[in-house]
């Protein structure tokens, strides 16, 4: 789980620009439905809360069920006010928290 | 109605809007002159057997997840690994640069082995031979990043693998396989990719087989599988007993079957179902 | 050489066919508790038709990976703006998908995932507005299950 997770979003912003982000993550997304080669119940591995905040604030998170597919892709919007860095984070079940940051500017 | 009748009758609705889509998708199939003498008119990619969903997931750069081996192996290209304290960027420098074109043209003759070698085993000839540390195995991840990322830096080339010389025997065993029947069902390559390309069998369309966009991220297994892995599964799925991956079998089908899709642009790291 | 003849097709086909019906048959027998989630999270109001548009393919190539697309109309400003929205299939194993929580900084209340399906079914999203109200809009997406396993 040591992969870079990909995010797209603009270099920069107009002040009140809305923005749209894209971001996808390396993981199985092991949904505790499937079965091993002996039959037994591989045991769910999943991300299940990914969150986005801009200076500390939150714009956007969501929690996750093992319907999401793997490598999960989340897309969503931010509303860009003054310059400022996206925390980005997707928490699996075992507590690690995979973590990934974007800076962006102002337009002059 | 028992419950499972109306599964029953619901999988025979299904079945019969997805082939009016079938029939849609059909006209828009586009693909590139064949060469005179080749088995077709127009070669056409897997990428146009797919659906728009599918075709638009392999042309965003963010959003294919087959990337994620790119980015992943571009990191391995420059870590030093074995004995002699080297990296792929040791010799190789910037990929970008160095490996453009490399993996449009492989399956590629070998004057030291005295055989074809194909990009996973030259990745770990050199591997072996220059860096001294341990081969990849096949199916591996840390493999097929290798050969998806070398492959990229060919994408949007034409596939331009060469069949003359000592490569002509290969070609020509690659192309008798292409054409035996194998297994339980008694099916050649040819009987579904050649004969039956664009026909709706299994829910799903029949391509023509191409190579040009492997290793390919599959929606089916959620990751990029290798062309011989592929192969594998075609032949399991005839209920034959697959060649192994890497054998000289699967190499010179590898080679055949690039040359069938000679002049398709090479789509790595493609999506497919 | 002949083209593939009946027996074969009826062979390839063969698992084609099982595979399609013994998930739906299954599936009549075994409860999804979408119910259950759509209880909690409305707490029992009824959610009114509108203001969502939910982009999904009507036929899905594989379950695997089906791109969900969602938008709720909002002008998102602290006076009104969506708050959370659950996403839940009624013909998966589990209903659950995702909960979607927007913000005022997340300027459009839209967002794009992929998401598994198991078999043909509905996709079902329940959208909960600053003010409480609730809105929902469902798309059925059929599933086929078949291509070459290999």
């Amino acid at each position: 789980m040591a992969d870079k997770p990909r995010i797209k979003l603009p270099k920069e912003a107009a002040k009140g620009e809305v923005i749209q982000i894209k971001t996808l993550v390396s993981h199985v997304m092991e949904s505790g439905q499937r079965k091993d080669a002996q039959g037994k119940t591989i045991p769910r591995k999943i991300i299940n809360k990914f969150a986005c905040e801009f200076n500390g604030k939150p714009v956007f998170s969501c929690a996750l069920e093992p319907a999401i597919s793997a490598n999960p892709y989340i897309q969503f919007d931010a509303k860009v006010d003054e310059a400022g860095t996206f925390k980005f984070s997707w928490t699996d079940d075992d507590g690690s928290v995979i973590t990934a940051e974007e800076k962006i500017a102002l337009k002059a | 109605m028992a419950p499972r009748y109306v599964g029953l009758a619901a999988a025979f609705v299904a079945a019969a809007s997805v082939a009016t889509v079938a029939f849609a998708q059909d006209a828009e199939r586009k693909g590139i002159a064949a060469p005179p003498g080749h088995v077709f008119k127009t070669i056409i990619s897997g990428y146009e057997f797919r659906s728009k969903e599918t075709r638009a997931l392999q042309d965003d750069d963010l959003e294919n997840p087959g990337f994620l081996a790119v980015e992943r192996a571009a990191d391995v290209w420059k870590k030093v690994e074995g004995a002699a304290g080297k990296s792929c960027m040791s010799c190789h420098e910037q990929a970008e640069t160095s490996m453009k074109g490399v993996g449009a043209a492989m399956p590629k003759w070998d004057d030291k082995l005295q055989k074809p070698v194909n990009l996973e085993q030259r990745i770990n000839i050199c591997r072996t031979e220059h860096m001294k540390a341990e081969p990849w195995k096949f199916k591996s991840q840390e493999l097929t990043d290798m050969t998806t990322f070398v492959r990229y830096q060919s994408h949007g080339m034409k596939v331009a693998v060469k069949t003359d010389g000592p490569m002509s025997p290969w070609f020509e065993r690659g192309k008798q396989i292409y054409y035996t029947r194998y297994g339980q069902l008694d099916l050649a390559c040819e009987s579904c990719h050649e004969r039956n390309n664009g026909k709706f069998m299994r829910a799903d369309f029949l391509s023509q087989g191409q190579t040009n966009g492997f290793p390919t991220y599959r929606l089916r297994d959620q990751r990029l599988v290798p062309l011989h892995e592929r192969f594998e599964g075609c032949m399991f799925d005839v209920r034959a007993e697959p060649f192994k991956p890497l054998s000289d079998e699967f190499l010179a089908l590898e080679l055949y079957v690039a040359w069938r899709g000679i002049g398709l642009p090479v789509e790595t790291p493609s999506v497919r179902n | 050489m002949k083209a593939i003849n009946r027996r074969q097709a009826f062979a390839l086909g063969g698992g084609f066919v099982m595979l399609t019906l013994m998930p739906m048959a299954a599936d009549a027998e075994v409860t999804n508790d979408a119910a259950k989630w759509i209880e909690k999270f409305t707490d029992g109001k009824t959610p009114a038709k509108g203001k969502i548009s939910l982009d999904l393919p009507e036929i899905a190539e594989n379950g695997n990976t089906v791109p969900l697309s969602i938008n709720i109309e909002s002008p998102m400003t602290a006076e009104s703006y969506v708050k959370d929205v659950m996403i839940i299939a009624d013909g998966n194993p589990n209903a659950g998908v995702a909960t979607l929580s927007f913000t005022l900084l997340s300027g459009k209340a839209e967002a794009s995932i992929r998401i598994r399906l198991a078999t043909t079914q509905n996709v079902v999203a329940i959208a909960k507005m600053s003010d409480g109200s609730l809105f929902m809009e469902q798309k059925t997406v059929k599933v086929t299950i078949g291509g070459c396993g290999g």
